[in-house]
């Protein structure tokens, strides 16, 4: 039995667990567990396109981008949401796509580093990371832009703070937020001077 | 990561009632921790029961004027919520002190309460671990133990809980709602939802395997003013050594909770009858009986020094 048969034969029961409520599925007492790799449909919009995807049930949401939809822009530094380096932004918030599977974002719309902006045009926090020099290996930065763009964000929306003196005021782009706010991004080269400065120019320019 | 098969919950009763029908399976919500713990095969769960379809993602008025917390409110939600900011600002505090942006995008109420401990020998499993592999030892004791617990230790334990949020919800009397497989449910204060270790450290919580918290609940606002400071090797994202969360009234009575000194958020009722006396007088107490190592008992002095500036800030 090869590797592939073993998979198409998973495929098909892993169907009835993901909808185990079927009539079918409530007749038996209790599944047997066989500890076999289980294969799961999954479809979820990346960059505005829908992608359909049969995955291992343990393919986090970086590996699907990856590995399976040649997406390689969201980097994989340590792959324990302790780094920021895979950070996408997902229904409009950024998260570690390391420590998500790709089954549970069924029907969510993600957008990776590809989707921002192009080499002929930028983001507007491409240009900033650019023009600033915001970077040195570049490892971090895809996930550092799209930390700083959410982040803008959130700033706009009012999320405070733990450097927020005012829980009830509405949050400002100060250097203090944004060094806080970026601080589940880590930068090896230690580039986070020009990052903020990057941050802080587009943040200028919004405000 | 170990194979396992997954499935989307259909309703909170369903859940439970899945859990308990499938040896080894474990539900998940934000996933920050267990998979996390997954790749490690520190958790090896056989089936996952992803929640995230769940409608327990409001946060609601009680008629009593508390808070009912869903299960599923993200951390950035809940810490950014009107009224918790104005009415509950320890919980935000907490909140906002705790992990990245990214995390607290992702992490839930009820997944937060249930985060493992961040013991370095718990996450490394070439190592005896009485959490990880029950009658195995202790590498902590005469370990590595800067970061470890120094109340409600164990001879088999003496991990300290990492959470942020369940200081603020223990210092607020927070209730936490379940369901069982059968649909009953069951209301825990959070001051009775946590285990000290004992002899069974892999015992964290009374939560039975398949049961499912469903919410949080706040009683109604006690009013004063909310602090919380959280002390750590870096300003940001990362682990408390010590954390303080209060409450204090303008006559200067209130409420004290800690973290990162136990194995448990750890707050001591009858101490807080000295908090206008001052921070000596309280830390006493909150610290009887500490069982400290050479390399944690900073941690006494520290926290009597965080409280002290928690009440002056507090004050001023």
């Amino acid at each position: 039995m090869s590797r592939r048969d073993l998979l198409v034969g998973t495929a098909t029961s892993a169907a009835m667990t993901v909808a185990p409520f079927a009539a079918e599925a409530q007749t038996q007492a209790r599944p047997r567990i066989v500890g076999l790799p289980s294969v799961v449909q999954v479809s979820f919009t990346v960059n505005g396109e829908r992608r359909e995807l049969e995955l291992d049930t343990r393919t986090t949401l970086l590996d699907a981008l990856r590995e399976h939809l040649q997406m390689p822009g969201t980097k994989k530094g340590c792959d324990h949401g302790q780094c920021g380096a895979c950070t996408v932004i997902v229904e409009g918030r950024r998260i570690n796509s390391c420590l998500t599977l790709a089954v549970m974002h069924e029907g969510d719309s993600v957008t990776t580093i590809e989707g921002l902006g192009t080499a002929d045009n930028l983001h507007p926090m491409q240009a900033a990371f650019v023009k600033h020099d915001s970077y040195q290996c570049g490892y971090c930065t895809p996930g550092q832009i799209c930390s700083a763009v959410a982040v803008l964000h959130e700033i706009e929306t009012g999320i405070p703070s733990l450097v927020s003196a005012d829980l009830t005021a509405q949050p400002q782009p100060t250097v203090a937020e944004l060094r806080e706010r970026m601080s589940g991004n880590i930068c090896r080269c230690g580039a986070y001077s020009n990052i903020m400065e990057a941050i802080g120019e587009v943040a200028g320019r919004q405000a | 990561m170990r194979p396992f098969t997954y499935e989307r919950a259909q309703s909170p009763a369903q859940a439970a009632a899945a859990a308990a029908r499938i040896e080894g399976a474990k539900f998940i919500a934000g996933g920050t921790n267990l998979l996390d713990l997954m790749k490690l095969q520190i958790e090896t769960p056989t089936h996952l029961i992803d929640v995230n379809g769940l409608a327990l993602d409001k946060i609601e008025a009680t008629p009593e004027g508390g808070l009912r917390i869903g299960a599923l409110v993200r951390n950035t939600d809940l810490a950014a919520d009107p009224r918790v900011r104005r009415d509950y600002g320890i919980l935000s505090r907490a909140l906002l002190a705790g992990a990245s942006g990214q995390l607290r995008n992702k992490a839930t109420t009820a997944g937060n309460l249930l985060q493992r401990n961040r013991c370095p020998y718990f996450y490394d499993t070439n190592q005896p671990c009485n959490k990880r592999q029950p009658g195995s030892g202790c590498s902590a004791i005469g370990g590595f133990s800067r970061g470890h617990a120094v109340m409600g230790v164990s001879d088999a334990c003496i991990a300290a809980n990492p959470g942020d949020m369940a200081v603020a919800m223990r210092a607020l009397d927070a209730t936490v709602e379940t369901v069982r497989p059968d649909g009953s449910g069951r209301q825990i204060p959070i001051a009775a939802f946590y285990l000290t270790p004992g002899d069974t450290p892999q015992r964290e919580t009374v939560l039975e395997s398949d049961e499912l918290i469903t919410a949080v609940t706040l009683p109604k606002p006690v009013g004063g003013r909310h602090v919380y400071h959280k002390v750590r090797d870096r300003a940001s994202y990362a682990f408390a050594l010590v954390s303080v969360g209060a409450i204090v009234q303008p006559d200067g009575s209130g409420r004290v909770a800690m973290g990162g000194i136990a194995s448990k958020p750890w707050r001591i009722e009858a101490a807080e009858a000295d908090l206008p006396r001052g921070a000596k007088a309280v830390a006493a107490q909150l610290l009887d009986g500490a069982r400290t190592t050479d390399e944690n008992a900073f941690k006494l002095r520290l926290a009597e020094r965080t409280l002290a500036s928690v009440l002056a800030e507090a004050k001023g």
